[in-house]
């Protein structure tokens, strides 16, 4: 098996599995519950949030704020726009075009409530950053901005965005979703979303930061675990694996960039090949298309080789997500785009097998395609 | 009280001397879909199945599993007793849940028993009186009554019942031989085998993929069409052949507006060699006549032509709207509206010829040897079993 598609999910790592076997065996204690087995529980969750704000920040000072472990990045991300339109007292949000999903539906619900929704597509803008900032008003009251996009691996220097948006509205909450960009570059935000299967570790596992003096109201209302911020036994195994993901996280942006350039020399030797990921993105996702084959058929004539990559728009579902044509990707290409991302454990001998594969897989559908079938 | 379940013949009712051949099959059919529901004793008397559930017989579970069986004409749920007409009306609670929520009511008597003192009418009659008593409630309606209470005076027993269902019509899966389908996936060939398993065939199933054009998806969900299937036809075998090479050589050596002809035509050649192998005595398809440009009367003709068994078609004259209604009912609409891509629309041509010239499919046939690829296609096809009331594929 050749697995290519990290962006998708990850393999949780063996020290993941090793803590959630560990934590299920020996530490399955209710963290709030006042015997020493609930003590043990609560301290694997208070060790687990240190490490998570020493990871966003990237750097050796950690960030200064609150961790909240949910089920994921959409709850992640849902708590955080939901939670800081409530307490807005303006109706404007600065956000761009390129979205996940559980970020630009959460959106949608806001528009439809009334908030004036900007959103931005980087195709309009040489400079992003700036772009953003200018958007933002005395009367912004959110600006949400993914740090990596799922799709291409367009990236934003998130602690300059951040320091430039405080410059202009000191009062503008900001909100990054970082699930792509987690482990990858340093973070900062008011609220930052992350996610444990992108960083190998178990799906059903995420977590939100919230910054010191920022203040949200929960989405879900209970127990009142985790301060009252998310109701709800914390799952003590999740948390301990996830923690476990963290320190053992081995992919480096060297690494990646070697496998990128690999990649992209061999590309370069086949034809018709459009880039989709240019020198804004980050080293471990490359989105291209191979003009002339559809995406589901490269990927299910990959899946033939034991090789995973995605199909990044997923049109054969009959609707196509916009993020690619907000990223200047013609209809055409996107139909065509492959999406391949990668994890540490990924070596230049698995994309030579790729574009290989790649190969023979142009030379088999484009036979007919004089004839100019699709 | 003993409850019982009466299936009641449909078409079997109308045979003559072969009739036993019918009811054997119903039977051994009947007892299929119930080996699961507990222990029940089938017994034959009037055109009627009798099944008797013995201590752990789940009666509810056994009408639902019934409604499915193709055979039975009506089902009837009853409470049993001797064949005295006091007991009968002492035992009015029966009826209970079944009238509670009733306004109006009728009452059936049947007489088959001539040596039973009362007769019809009166039955009628006293019964009435009795319900009414018991269900100061209701009202009388002969015309059209919320509920019919029923009482059958047969030769073992006096039946007395307030629940009577539709059967699923037709002959039992298994009385008319066995036929395979070309299944693709969507809405209209699960519908397609669903009439002709009524007509009595054991309906199993073909399927053509073409990976990497075509999806696992796509496979699961044509398995999941089979699974549904099961309720109505018992047990499939499905036959699923690699179609894909067949389809690039047709690509790359044929015109490409014979495309989708040629392509049924090749389907048809591999389903007819899988029918003389394995002793099928015709081939059912989906086809409705003009409803895509490979069903015109022309391209129907050249299709046809390349089968060497009896095509039957059994919604050639129905609508979508018709087929869709059915496909609803029986259950399959669901799963066959998933948006996988099946191999049909692999390669579809912009502009497909709707009238194509019979020579001219020849000629385009001949261009190429296909049969040692048919032949290839079949030797690489793999045969796996769908078991009614086993749910093996998952895929919501």
């Amino acid at each position: 098996m050749i697995y290519l598609d990290n962006a998708a999910t990850t393999k949780p790592c063996l020290e993941c599995r090793k803590a959630v076997a560990e934590a299920m065996e020996n530490q399955f204690g209710n963290a709030s519950s006042l015997h020493n087995m609930g003590t043990a529980s609560l301290q694997i969750l208070s060790r687990a949030k240190r490490t998570v704000l020493a990871a966003l920040s990237g750097t050796k000072s950690p960030l200064d704020g609150e961790v909240v472990f949910t089920s994921g990045a959409t709850e992640s991300n849902n708590m955080a726009i939901f939670g800081a339109a409530e307490r807005a007292r303006c109706r404007r949000i600065v956000s761009t075009a390129i979205e996940h999903p559980s970020v630009a539906r959460a959106l949608d619900g806001l528009a439809e409530r009334g908030f004036e929704v900007v959103r931005l597509a980087p195709k309009d803008h040489a400079d992003f950053i700036e772009a953003i900032v200018n958007a933002v008003d005395e009367n912004t009251a959110l600006v949400s901005v993914m740090a990596v996009n799922n799709e291409t691996g367009f990236a934003v220097d998130v602690p300059l965005l951040y320091k430039q948006i405080k410059r202009k509205n000191p009062k503008t909450a900001v909100h990054i979703d970082a699930v792509q960009g987690f482990l990858k570059m340093p973070l900062d935000g008011d609220l930052i979303s992350v996610s444990g299967h992108k960083i190998h570790s178990s799906k059903g596992i995420g977590a939100l930061f919230i910054k010191k003096g920022e203040i949200i109201p929960p989405l879900l209302k209970g127990g009142g675990q985790q301060h009252n911020l998310r109701s709800g036994t914390e799952p003590v195994e999740l948390i301990a694996g996830f923690e476990a993901a963290i320190n053992a996280y081995r992919g480096s942006h060297e690494g990646f960039l070697k496998l990128k350039n690999h990649l992209l020399k061999r590309l370069s030797e086949l034809s018709d090949i459009k880039l989709n990921s240019d020198e804004r993105c980050v080293p471990n996702i490359v989105n291209f298309s191979v003009r002339g084959v559809r995406s589901e058929i490269m990927l299910h004539s990959l899946e033939e080789d034991g090789i995973y990559v995605s199909s990044g728009s997923a049109c054969s579902k009959g609707k196509k997500s916009g993020v690619l044509e907000a990223l200047g990707v013609s209809d055409k290409d996107a139909d065509c785009a492959v999406r391949v991302s990668f994890c540490a454990d990924n070596t230049t001998d698995e994309i030579d097998a790729l574009c290989d594969k790649i190969s023979k897989t142009i030379e088999r559908v484009r036979r007919g395609t004089s004839k100019n079938r699709f | 009280m003993k409850e019982i379940i009466l299936a009641k013949y449909g078409e079997i009712a109308l045979k003559g001397e072969n009739r036993s051949t019918f009811e054997d099959i119903l039977t051994r059919n009947i007892k299929r879909r119930l080996k699961n529901l507990g222990s029940f004793q089938l017994s034959r008397r009037q055109s009627t199945i009798y099944i008797e559930p013995l201590d752990d017989g789940d009666v509810d579970a056994a009408v639902e599993a019934l409604k499915c069986v193709f055979g039975i004409g009506a089902i009837q749920r009853c409470a049993v007793f001797p064949k005295d007409f006091e007991t009968v009306t002492e035992n009015l609670s029966y009826l209970k849940s079944a009238l509670d929520t009733a306004k109006t009511f009728k009452v059936e008597a049947k007489r088959s028993d001539k040596s039973f003192p009362m007769k019809s009418p009166e039955i009628q009659q006293r019964l009435g009186d009795a319900v009414l008593d018991a269900f100061p409630h209701l009202g009388v309606d002969v015309h059209t009554p919320d509920v019919t209470v029923r009482l059958e005076i047969r030769d073992n027993g006096a039946y007395l019942s307030a629940e009577r269902i539709i059967g699923a019509g037709g002959m039992p899966v298994g009385s008319s031989g066995k036929a395979l389908l070309m299944l693709s996936g969507g809405i209209d060939s699960p519908v397609a085998g669903y009439m002709m398993a009524k007509r009595g065939l054991i309906v199993d199933c073909i399927h053509y993929v073409s990976p990497p054009y075509t999806s696992e998806r796509a496979r699961l969900k044509v398995e999941k069409l089979c699974e549904l299937m099961t309720g109505y036809c018992g047990d499939i075998r499905f036959y699923c052949v690699p179609f894909t090479e067949i389809q690039e050589a047709l690509r790359d050596n044929c015109p490409e507006e014979h495309f989708t002809v040629l392509m049924r035509r090749m389907m048809v050649k591999i389903a007819n060699k899988i029918c003389s192998r394995d002793g099928y005595g015709a081939i059912i398809t989906g086809e409705s006549l003009a409803q895509v440009a490979s069903q015109t009367l022309p391209a129907l003709y050249c299709t046809n032509a390349a089968a060497e068994f009896p095509v039957f078609r059994p919604v050639i004259g129905m609508d979508k709207i018709e087929i869709t209604e059915i496909s609803r009912r029986i259950g399959t609409f669901e799963t066959s509206i998933l948006p996988y891509e099946d191999c049909c629309t692999v390669f579809s041509p912009k502009h497909p010829r709707t009238r194509p010239k019979f020579e001219d499919i020849l000629a385009a046939e001949g261009a190429y040897d296909f049969d040692s690829m048919i032949d290839e296609a079949i030797s690489k096809t793999e045969m796996k079993r769908f078991k009614y009331g086993e749910e093996t594929v998952f895929l919501d």
